[in-house]
């Protein structure tokens, strides 16, 4: 409820910007939509954020700064690895190290915000810009089946999105409370982006011809992985597999 | 952060905010650069497999049987009932099965 509590505030602000008499870009359906897409995801999302508040407790976070750094920064993996880090002595060059590692962990999401180019540019730029702060996995990939399904209207991205940015602030603070009592692993949930990831693959399956790229990017991943380490191989994996997913579509 | 440093802990969350900001609105801002023609736009169809498998895949390699088991049974489930609920909860009991079996 808190997340549509925080859609209706979004909305109300985007709708201020808007001319009153302006047809609405986006209706509070999708968005209640979106919520309830995401709704299977929380489980995973909620283990996840108290793994971070876990860790931010351990480094001698307060409560306020850890639930503050996942509702600002709003970036799982890479918060976790640079509170893990987190430098004895503030430089410019530690703040400088927080900030290229934060966007080499990150730069996934450089295609993700591509892929979403045709669907969120019926929006207007001041909607768009300020949301895309907020764009993370499950709304992207719940947002592409939708637009396979028919779906044409962003408030459902939004929705998505809200929900995962609620679910991830809240959960800091049992995992803050609780330490490290809980292990996530027994139960699987480090497991459910890569179980949720295979079911929408499952999803965008378009027969074999189409799979070519996926076994490209994959191809491609393991051995940037294999053969450089890091955190690239997201990026050379998914730019091979699209460019001859979509060379060998014509 | 034992001795609080309130500057220090601003600094690195502006940095960490502005580093994540540029990746999520850099794509979407530079892709708007281009005419998306028909070809972009074949690529921009096939990216989200693309990035999903190249996301997996790795994971396969260095997950052990549990990754393994997982991704089996959340795409099995699939199939079957088409329902991403139902996937990604006998997903994650499988691979709880599997470690509780000493894997």
């Amino acid at each position: 409820m808190a997340s549509r509590g925080m859609g209706l505030a979004i909305g109300l602000l985007a709708r201020m910007t808007e001319k009153p008499s302006a047809k609405p870009h986006w209706t509070f359906a999708a968005f209640r939509q979106g919520v309830v897409a995401t709704l299977p995801l929380m489980p995973g999302l909620f283990a996840f954020g108290m793994a971070f508040g876990t860790v931010a407790a351990r480094k001698g976070f307060s409560l306020f700064d850890a639930m503050a750094m996942s509702g600002i920064v709003f970036a799982g993996v890479a918060q976790l690895i640079v509170v893990e880090a987190w430098p004895q002595e503030l430089t410019a060059a530690t703040i400088f190290a927080a900030a290229a590692v934060t966007f080499i962990l990150c730069s996934r999401f450089l295609l993700i915000g591509a892929s979403m180019r045709p669907f969120l540019s019926k929006l207007p730029p001041a909607q768009v810009y300020p949301f895309l702060h907020l764009l993370v996995e499950p709304p992207w990939l719940l947002t592409i089946r939708y637009q396979r399904e028919g779906g044409d209207d962003p408030g459902f991205i939004f929705g998505s999105a809200a929900t995962c940015w609620v679910v991830w602030v809240v959960s800091t603070a049992p995992g803050f409370w609780l330490g490290a009592a809980a292990d996530p692993q027994r139960f699987g949930l480090d497991m459910v982006m890569p179980a949720f990831f295979t079911a929408m693959m499952v999803s965008l399956w378009q027969g074999p011809r189409r799979a070519v790229g996926w076994v490209v990017a994959g191809v491609v991943a393991i051995a940037t992985d294999q053969l450089f380490g890091g955190f690239w191989y997201v990026v050379t994996g998914a730019l091979a597999g699209s460019i001859v997913g979509g060379l060998s579509d014509e | 952060m034992s001795e609080r440093d309130p500057f220090g802990w601003i600094a690195i969350i502006a940095a960490m905010t502005v580093a994540v900001y540029l990746t999520r609105a850099g794509g979407y801002w530079l892709i708007g650069r281009f005419t998306i023609g028909a070809r972009l736009r074949r690529m921009l169809d096939a990216l989200p497999g693309a990035i999903i498998a190249a996301t997996v895949a790795p994971l396969l390699l260095h997950g052990g049987l549990s990754a393994l088991v997982t991704v089996c049974v959340a795409g099995v489930t699939m199939v079957a009932l088409r329902n991403d609920f139902a996937a990604v909860l006998l997903g994650i009991g499988a691979a709880a099965l599997v470690r509780a079996a000493g894997f």
